[in-house]
């Protein structure tokens, strides 16, 4: 329960600084991508569930609001979530390289699927230009905002941990 | 007990039935153009207070931010902005002879058809677009106050967007801008139609739209041309100003040209909008 409160919390700080500071402190009108790092985080640290269904409701969130077609962003969201839970076997809280890696990627992919989905069949053809012009600039912001999120999500989340392992010890 | 639970039902399954449930959504908003619905509801009351109060940080970060341009960007603008006055001072005692001009007719006429006769509605932006593919933003009024899919959206005296989906207290609206926006539009000099293209690549590079299939016999576009609204669009009420022709080009084709437009409305710095309490035809608004 405390961690579904915490998933929930923190979904939506995410989703509301997105959609309103971030847009405003946004270079060149580009701005970062919380939601995919609080996915792909919650992902790799809790596994592929979880990671799914936080992906699931971020996706969920931002279809609501924002989408061009209701269940779109879910359905994303929703993949990058399971596809970073897979990763969960490797991850070592110690070890940052993987974390900002997975996260780099999956942005990317992220990016790159919305491109291929919903800007080339429409007659948008020119590829390198939304990459270097849209992809890469999005990439470096979330980033630099990503290393800050990460790590603030990770304390929190080893003190759920220790919670909740404190409160199974009481049982047993 | 856990890893019992995962045993009986693994998550590949879970994924399974979520990919058949998204694409089934997916499914029944493009066919049946279902809006957000119930989900919708709850996810309004809940984000869009909250929304409003953080926007009102943003704001106040992006002012913090302006204050930090340099004097000299200032003053250079300053000597730029004395020039454009002097010109725009010499267009306005033009305008007004022919406003003057434009309402005699228009008694004679009896021809009030602008958009000045409709029911308006002001709203503040509360949140914009989270990705950078497409431009949406959220208005904190919603079909409570009147508001229906399909209204027009303007602020500063242009076109900002339309309508496309509302919930109890906020609508969604498509801008302009948006990469699969198509404006039907009036050459007001010429009076001759074309098509203004939202698009995200024109717009990253020097902050102006497309303009495609304008059909010019005599050749007298010319940059500066007003763009507004046309009458023969099925969701946007006539009239309305979109922006000023930048660029005319000849197309191969040598039957029309196309070229690029500067909208009238700054769509970096929009928070108060307009929505015209007034739909035409609104039954392919949410095609695209």
């Amino acid at each position: 329960m405390r961690r579904k409160i915490f998933i929930a919390v923190t979904i939506i700080i995410c989703f509301l600084l997105q959609s309103t500071v971030f847009q405003r402190l946004s270079f060149v009108s580009i701005s970062p991508n919380l939601l995919i790092v609080v996915t792909a985080a919650f992902g790799f640290m809790r596994g592929r569930k979880e990671g799914l269904f936080v992906g699931f409701f971020c996706g969920l969130l931002m279809d609501v609001f924002f989408g061009p077609v209701l269940g779109i962003y879910a359905l994303l969201y929703m993949y990058v979530g399971f596809i970073n839970g897979i990763f969960k076997k490797i991850f070592y809280p110690e070890d940052v390289k993987l974390p900002i890696f997975l996260m780099a990627v999956s942005d990317l992919s992220f990016n790159i699927i919305i491109y291929f989905g919903m800007f080339l069949f429409r007659g948008r053809f020119e590829f390198g230009y939304y990459f270097v012009h849209v992809m890469i600039p999005e990439l470096v912001y979330t980033m630099i905002v990503a290393v800050v999120i990460y790590f603030i999500l990770l304390k929190i989340n080893q003190k759920l941990e220790e919670i909740e392992k404190r409160s199974a010890k009481k049982f047993v | 007990m856990k890893r019992k639970k995962n045993k009986k039902f693994p998550t590949k399954y879970i994924l399974l039935i979520m990919t058949v449930f998204c694409v089934i959504i997916i499914f029944s908003s493009v066919t049946k153009e279902v809006s957000s619905g119930p989900v919708g509801k709850v996810a309004g009351a809940v984000i869009l207070p909250m929304q409003k109060g953080l926007n009102r940080i943003g704001s106040a970060l992006n002012l913090r931010a302006d204050n930090l341009a340099s004097k000299k960007e200032l003053q250079e603008e300053n000597s730029q902005l004395k020039e454009q006055i002097a010109d725009l001072e010499e267009q306005l005692s033009r305008v007004s002879l022919e406003q003057y001009e434009l309402e005699s007719l228009r008694e004679l006429y009896k021809l009030d058809q602008s958009y000045d006769q409709y029911d308006k509605v002001a709203a503040n932006v509360v949140g914009k677009e989270t990705g950078n593919w497409f431009s949406t933003f959220l208005i904190d009024k919603g079909s409570k106050d009147g508001i229906e899919i399909g209204d027009n959206v303007i602020a500063d005296g242009g076109l900002v967007g339309i309508v496309t989906d509302t919930g109890n207290n906020y609508a969604k609206i498509r801008a302009i801008i948006d990469d699969t926006s198509n404006v039907s539009a009036t050459n007001l000099s010429t009076s001759d139609n074309c098509i203004v293209n939202g698009s995200l690549r024109t717009m990253n590079e020097r902050q102006q739209l497309e303009v495609s299939d304008m059909r010019d016999k005599d050749n007298k576009a010319k940059a500066g041309d007003q763009l507004v609204t046309s009458s023969i669009s099925d969701r946007y009420l006539p009239g309305i100003p979109i922006g000023y022709l930048t660029e005319v080009n000849e197309d191969s084709n040598k039957l029309t040209k196309s070229g690029y437009l500067a909208t009238v409305v700054d769509f970096e710095h929009l928070e108060k909008v307009l929505v015209i309490q007034h739909t035409k035809d609104y039954s392919d608004a949410l095609d695209n």
